[in-house]
């Protein structure tokens, strides 16, 4: 079993499994309002998005998280004001918003002379270039996330299930939705080191994807997608030591093999079993 | 005796559209109306109008002296069709427990009573056997009952009804009935919005006749007179014997949205 441990015998990869476990939490816990409440473009917008808070954050010489943060905080308050003055469609407001900033983040970054690596490395990800500020941040952004959804769980299960009930109780739908657009902003800047601004869509929808196909309460696919997210990241982490391929990629690919195994052997909700008991009502 | 609903001069637009037009009405605290008239008559817009789902252009809402939402007492809202996703992982007894939310709830764990609360809801619509079972499994009458159950948990001082009689079995029309007279006991002040004609005259203290504007409010005697019938459903109405019959084409949903 020493192939276990011995990656982690380096300094550089203990930060890397730390941050990969960060990661695999918060991506996979926000991720089931994600899939729940059908924002899978948004995710993977808001994520392109940061790459001009990125760039200008790399000119100006300052740490590319804290970049991402303004850049993607901004771009979630935009989206979230956008499409509620309904004038256009949500969809819609997000294609616009998401082609335009990672237009602007291309033209600043092209500007540099190491372009090609670096945008590689925001794309996609490089999991073993994480340093130790970049950790405090992260750990600081999952906390906050995760004290957040701790917080308002019931008013967000409300809200995501039935909007109606949640304004008759006196929610503000509203605050709460951009609300989720910022701890949705802030998850993607934890993930940016980790597995790249490309790839973190999947983070947010695998695992709880595949969690939702084996669970039938929101706290239990909660926890079935942490624990997907988790094995994930640490699965990819390892592949990514021992058969030098992209971090980001490999984690992305272990939940994808989650998921497809979840969606033919679920025992109520997979492929199999409904091909077993078709007369289960269709939802809906 | 004040009323406990108060609407003076209520207006609500979808656009240019009036969907409702200066209604002034009052209902006693207690009272159990039902609401009638042709589709988009605006029987829908006065139930989210009163629970403060659509801004009112003019006049005001009062409900125990307040404006909508700020009555203190739980006002419970049952949609004519639940817009939620079937699909969503939650169980009957999840759904029910939501109407215990609220009332500075929001960070508390559901406390004994609240579970008994929610235990006696599900049992009074004949679904406690159902409660562990996800929504998305249920029939449409049984769907229903859910959000019956939930409106109950709440312990509504105020419930409004949207066509809680339309597209649902006997036994959950049946159901309903027996619970609203329940809640007569309880004081409970009750609005149904209906297309049934004849259980709005025969189960109901007060009518409510809509078309856009009010046609009639009162007793059931007072309000189905043949003018006002001929008023609201107008081409719809015929008349055989000297008795009235109105050809109600029900649950187009044109009132919707």
């Amino acid at each position: 079993m020493n192939w276990l441990t011995e990656p982690f015998a380096l300094g550089f990869m203990q930060r890397s499994l730390i941050a990969s476990v960060i990661v695999g939490v918060v991506c996979s816990l926000i991720g089931c309002y994600v899939v729940l409440r059908s924002m899978a473009f948004l995710g993977d917008a808001l994520a392109h998005a940061i790459l001009p808070g990125v760039a200008v954050a790399y000119l100006a010489g300052v740490n590319l998280l804290a970049g991402a943060l303004v850049a993607g905080l901004l771009v979630a308050v935009g989206i979230s004001f956008v499409s509620r003055s309904g004038t256009i469609r949500e969809d819609t407001a997000i294609g616009v918003f998401f082609a335009a900033a990672l237009a602007l983040g291309v033209v600043l970054i092209s500007t540099m002379d190491t372009y090609a690596v670096d945008l590689t490395h925001v794309l996609f990800g490089n999991v073993l270039g994480v340093s130790e500020v970049d950790l405090w941040i992260s750990g600081g952004l999952a906390a906050v996330v995760l004290v957040c959804i701790a917080l308002l769980y019931k008013r967000l299960l409300v809200v995501s299930f039935d909007p109606i009930l949640g304004q008759t109780l006196g929610l503000h739908t509203d605050l709460l939705r951009t609300g989720l657009f910022l701890m949705l902003a802030a998850t993607i800047v934890v993930s940016l080191r980790t597995v790249g601004v490309a790839l973190v869509a999947a983070m947010l929808v695998t695992p709880p994807a595949a969690a939702y196909l084996l669970t039938r309460r929101l706290p239990a696919m909660m926890a079935v997608s942490v624990a997907i997210g988790v094995v994930s990241a640490i699965s990819g982490l390892y592949a990514s030591y021992y058969l030098n391929v992209a971090s980001g990629g490999a984690m992305v690919l272990v939940a994808t093999a989650f998921f497809l195994l979840a969606f033919v052997f679920a025992p109520r909700k997979g492929v199999l079993a409904r091909l077993r008991s078709p007369r289960r009502p269709a939802a809906g | 005796m004040t009323d406990l609903l108060e609407l003076r001069q209520v207006s609500v637009f979808y656009g240019a559209r009036a969907a409702l037009d200066a209604v002034s009405l009052g209902v006693q605290r207690g009272a159990q109306v039902a609401v009638v008239g042709p589709n988009g008559a605006g029987k829908s817009t006065l139930f989210k109008a009163l629970v403060g789902l659509l801004p009112i252009a003019s006049g005001e809402i009062r409900i125990g002296g307040h404006p909508p939402g700020e009555f203190r007492e739980p006002v419970a809202y049952v949609p004519q069709r639940e817009e939620v996703d079937w699909r969503f992982p939650v169980t009957v007894e999840d759904v029910v427990a939501m109407g215990r939310y609220g009332r500075k709830r929001w960070f508390k764990r559901l406390s004994a009573v609240d579970r008994q609360v929610v235990r006696a809801s599900l049992d009074k619509l004949g679904i406690g056997q159902l409660s562990d079972r996800p929504i998305g499994e249920l029939s449409g009458g049984q769907q229903q009952r859910v959000f019956l159950a939930r409106a109950l948990a709440q312990e509504p001082r105020v419930l409004l009804l949207d066509e809680p009689f339309t597209g649902v079995d006997i036994g959950t029309k049946e159901e309903t009935l027996e619970l609203l007279s329940g809640l007569r006991e309880q004081a409970v002040t009750v609005l149904v919005s209906t297309h049934d004609l004849d259980l709005a005259a025969g189960r109901f203290d007060q009518v409510v006749l809509l078309s856009g504007h009010l046609v009639s409010a009162g007793s059931p005697q007072e309000v189905f007179t043949e003018a006002h019938l001929q008023s609201a459903f107008g081409g719809q109405m015929v008349v055989v014997n000297g008795k009235a019959i109105v050809v109600d084409q029900c649950c187009g949903g044109g009132e919707r949205r």
